[in-house]
């Protein structure tokens, strides 16, 4: 049941990687985007893409936590106690981005859009740059057994650690770049569109390259994982090799629909081989699955939890994309008159204000 | 100067035990603020949006439709606040969670599903005004409302576990072997607690935004737009606070029978005794003697058990080691705690009466200016009664993190840089607070400005594509 348990954890961090990754990525290309002026136009396209999948999408971590604290809690002291560094800054850079985000949205004023836009952006890349290091620290053996800390510097300082950072931070840069080729598409800003599959192009090449260096640091750093990713996963690193090389060629040629799916595959894989790589350790080398699973009672309960999660929140989440893709969550709440007209006051008339419309096709 | 700081850095860096305890609680207190709003605010927007769209009432759908504009700032802040939570049980409590988490995290296993939808379907109803069709984008509000009451039902028993460990069966080691989840999250505090959460929720969601409108209309602003979103608000506050105080009295109760040392320290009863005074304000001093305060005669034991009268046996802090008990301080604190909550539902309760009273004689709410005066205050004080209540709870169960089993000092972390990250957090929230409301104050300056919809801003109306209705149509 451990193993079940396992695979529900790495099927959950997959989720996390390919849909709030790119919510991470999306403020990368925020940070990116230059100055108010220059920036705006793809700013807008990050937001308008973001804004309405961004909380469903970050409650993938809460459950990654959930999951590993009730499940294999003698790993998640283990990790809390060594890797308190990165994750106590990974949780400050959580509030200061969703923070910023979301008020960015309410504002009007530039000065104040500029503050939060900077809030948000930054943060979109500390945080996944913390994730990868953490994951590294786990991954190079470096988060001893037993709910005991380890190095607390080291744990995440290290080279499959900057490996790690580094490559969340592209790799989320890249699958959003792609992710945002499509809905520039789908907002007819095709001029956008260009601008973000020159980027989808340029970060898949970077990805690559972190790719291979990581591939050398490993091999000196993570001899387990290495070991893994060779043996075992190698099925799953060649798929997902193959899918970035396709999903590259497809960008070149401008194929945004299938790059798409080839970059989330890609993506998906890359985080899957990973977990293979690392079988049957939760902690390489030191802390199985089996030995770290808790009593049977509670890995039920959180199979129950994740059978009810399929049948209940599934066909929400699919609701939630199949309406935001077809565009039919434009904008947040309706325009108000308010936003656009926000440096002139209308009267002082009362917020019910004088009667300029009529609520239409009440009661269908 | 420089030494001053150095040996408070050294001692600060030494015990980690009140830095974990003050960003615990720090953290939770201002997450706490933000749930109400999470868990009340969408039903209320549901109130103003069926109003709105079976009464063809204008006023009722700008008030839905702001309403979940801002809701969408206030949750998306709760959302992150929250997150910090799970990061902090493993990074301040990581033997906690070691020991423990296979049983007092089930319950957040279920939560997971309701943030899960709650987070999917606000964001359909806060993005789907322009396009949905009117009823169904109502409908989609509805999931909001019920996961957020379940969401918070499952972390409340979770804390509520804490209060009354069950469901696990452990070894001679004390490492737990078995877990009967059903158990664990329906523990014998849970009900009553979660009763009483998800009341409060209604209770201070309800009165914060009622306050809101009623600093509006002591400014002048009486028009129905303000008068609705008033009485939207508070009658659901007015509803729920009577309800909140029976559930409190049978809490009470609750822990008077299976809390005895916590009881003790909410009555302040240095020694076992019957006829216990309900002591108003007071303190204990070191030396076991309660000072100052209004005790009022056999009060306490009289609330304690009804059918026993003044005779009812309360159980004194001397009856455990101090070792096994809040400090006097922390008696203190829960204790005050206690008359604050206790104090400020009293006085809710009367504006709430009033209210209703009004409505049942009058037909129509209290126009005085004293009445708006209060409700103005009650959004802030219903949030310090919850608070108060909070500590009641957190405090008056020390030293332990779960009842009689293990101890704050036995479950935190072995970092000794705490004190930095509470500090770093106290500033981060400092003005993530302070701007959630600056933000909240300017977006609705702006809406104020600019009055009403235009024709292309209306909900349920199509966009403002170039076919948009606009200066021909208004030709007579
Ligand atoms: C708006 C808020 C509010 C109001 C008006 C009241 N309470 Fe309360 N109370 C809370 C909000 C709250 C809470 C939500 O903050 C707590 C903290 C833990 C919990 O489950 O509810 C709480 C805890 C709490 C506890 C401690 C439970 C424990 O430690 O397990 C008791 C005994 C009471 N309450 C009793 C009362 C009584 C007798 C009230 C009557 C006036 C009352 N409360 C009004
Ligand atoms: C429902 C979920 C909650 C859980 C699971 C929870 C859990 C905890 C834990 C693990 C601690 C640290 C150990 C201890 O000091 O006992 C703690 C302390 C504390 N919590 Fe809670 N808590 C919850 C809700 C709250 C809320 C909503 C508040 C306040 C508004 C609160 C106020 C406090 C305070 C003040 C302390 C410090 C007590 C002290 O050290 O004296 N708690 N809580
Ligand atoms: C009495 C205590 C608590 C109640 C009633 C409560 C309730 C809620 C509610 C209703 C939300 C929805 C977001 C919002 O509207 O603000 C929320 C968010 C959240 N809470 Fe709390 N909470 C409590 C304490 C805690 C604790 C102790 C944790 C620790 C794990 C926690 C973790 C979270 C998380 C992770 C979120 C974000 C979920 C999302 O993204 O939708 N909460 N909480």
């Amino acid at each position: 049941m451990s193993t079940a348990v396992a695979a529900v954890l790495l099927a959950a961090v997959v989720a996390y990687a390919v849909f709030g990754g790119a919510d991470f990525g999306a403020g990368f290309w925020d940070l990116t985007a230059g100055g108010a002026e220059r920036g705006a136009r793809p700013r807008a396209v990050v937001e308008h893409s973001i804004g309405p999948v961004w909380e469903a999408n970050h409650v993938w971590l809460i459950f990654i936590f959930v999951v590993l604290w009730t499940s294999f809690s003698e790993a998640y002291a283990s990790i809390t106690l060594t890797l308190f560094v990165p994750l106590m800054i990974a949780a400050l850079g959580i509030v200061l981005r969703g923070a910023s985000f979301a008020f960015r949205k309410a504002v009007v004023a530039t000065w104040a859009r500029r503050v939060f836009g900077a809030g948000f952006a930054l943060s979109s890349v500390l945080v996944p740059y913390c994730m990868g290091a953490i994951m590294g620290g786990i991954a190079s053996g470096r988060v001893p057994a037993g709910g005991r800390a380890g190095d607390p510097v080291g744990s995440w300082i290290n080279p499959t650690s900057v490996v790690g950072g580094v490559l969340a931070v592209t790799a989320a840069a890249y699958l959003s770049a792609v992710y945002l080729v499509w809905d520039a598409r789908r907002l007819d800003e095709t001029d956008m569109a260009e601008y973000f599959r020159r980027r989808a192009v340029i970060s898949a090449v970077v990805v690559a390259v972190t790719v291979a260096v990581g591939a050398v640091v490993l091999h000196a750093d993570a001899g387990y994982l290495f070991d893994g990713l060779t043996s075992r996963a190698l099925p799953v690193v060649i798929l997902s090799i193959a899918c970035g090389v396709a999903a590259l060629l497809l960008l070149g040629r401008a194929a945004a629909r299938g790059a798409r799916a080839l970059a989330v595959v890609a993506v998906a894989t890359a985080v899957v081989s990973w977990g293979v790589a690392q079988w049957p350790y939760v902690l390489p080398e030191s802390l199985t699955f089996t030995a770290a699973a808790s009593s049977s009672g509670t890995l039920t309960a959180v199979l129950v939890a994740v059978a009810l999660a399929v049948v209940v929140v599934l066909p929400g989440f699919v609701l939630l994309y199949v309406l935001d893709q077809r565009g039919l969550l434009p904008e947040e709440g309706v325009a108000d008159a308010a936003d656009r007209v926000a440096d002139r006051p209308v009267g002082d008339g009362p917020a019910g204000g004088p009667d300029r419309t009529r609520l239409k096709e009440s009661g269908t | 100067m420089i030494a001053t700081v150095g040996t408070i850095a050294v001692f600060a860096a030494a015990d980690p035990v009140p830095w974990a305890r003050s960003q615990m609680a720090f953290t939770l207190m201002f997450h706490i603020i933000l749930v109400p709003l999470g868990v009340s605010w969408t039903f209320m927007t549901l109130i103003a949006n069926y109003r709105a769209l079976r009464h063809d009432d204008r006023d009722a759908l700008l008030l839905a439709q702001r309403w979940s504009k801002y809701m969408a700032v206030t949750f998306a802040v709760g959302a992150v606040t929250g997150t910090v939570l799970s990061f902090e049980f493993g990074l301040l409590w990581p033997r906690f969670m070691d020991q423990w988490g296979e049983a007092f995290g089930v319950p957040f296993a279920f939560e997971g599903l309701f943030f899960f939808t709650e987070a999917i379907f606000i964001s359909i109803y806060i993005f789907g005004w322009r396009r949905l069709r009117p009823w169904a984008h109502f409908w989609t509000g509805v999931p909001i409302v019920l996961a957020g009451i379940l969401g918070s039902v499952s972390v409340v028993a979770a804390n509520a576990w804490m209060n009354a460990p069950t469901g696990f069966t452990t070894n001679s080691a004390g490492t737990v072997v078995a877990v009967d989840p059903v158990r664990v999250i329906f523990n014998d505090s849970m009900p009553l607690q979660a009763a009483h959460m998800v009341v409060a929720a209604y209770l201070v969601g309800g009165f914060l935004i009622a306050s809101v409108y009623a600093t509006a209309m002591l400014r002048g602003r009486t028009d129905r737009y303000h008068r609705l979103g008033f009485i939207i608000a508070f009658s659901v506050a007015a509803v729920a606070t009577p309800i909140q105080m029976g559930v409190g009295d049978s809490l009470a109760r609750w822990v008077y029978t299976n809390q005895p040392v916590k009881f003790a320290a909410i009555e302040l009863v240095p020694t076992t005794a019957s006829d216990v005074p309900e002591t108003i304000l007071g303190r204990l001093g070191e030396d076991g003697t309660v000072s100052g305060g209004i005790p009022i005669p056999g009060l306490a034991s009289w609330l304690s058990d009804p059918s026993t009268g003044r005779a009812t046996v309360v159980q004194g802090l001397d009856t455990v080691p101090a070792d096994a008990r809040p400090t006097v301080d922390q008696v203190n604190i829960v204790h005050l705690g206690w008359d604050v909550m206790v104090g400020l539902g009293t006085l809710l309760f009367l504006l709430a009466v009033w209210y209703g009273a009004t409505w049942l004689f009058r037909r129509r709410m209290p126009a005085s200016r004293w009445f708006l005066g209060a409700a103005a205050a009650s959004g802030v004080l219903s949030v310090i009664a919850m608070e108060a209540g909070w500590i009641v709870t957190e405090v008056g169960r020390q030293p332990w993190i779960v009842y009689e089993l293990m101890k704050v000092e036995d479950a935190v972390t072995a970092n000794t840089g705490v004190w930095i990250s509470f500090a770093a957090i106290v500033v981060l929230y400092v003005a993530v607070g302070v701007t959630t409301i600056l933000v909240l104050r300017g977006m609705s300056r702006r809406f104020r400005r600019a009055g009403g919809f235009t024709d292309h801003d209306a909900p349920y109306a199509p966009g403002p594509p170039v076919q948009a209705p606009s200066e021909q149509e208004k030709v007579p």
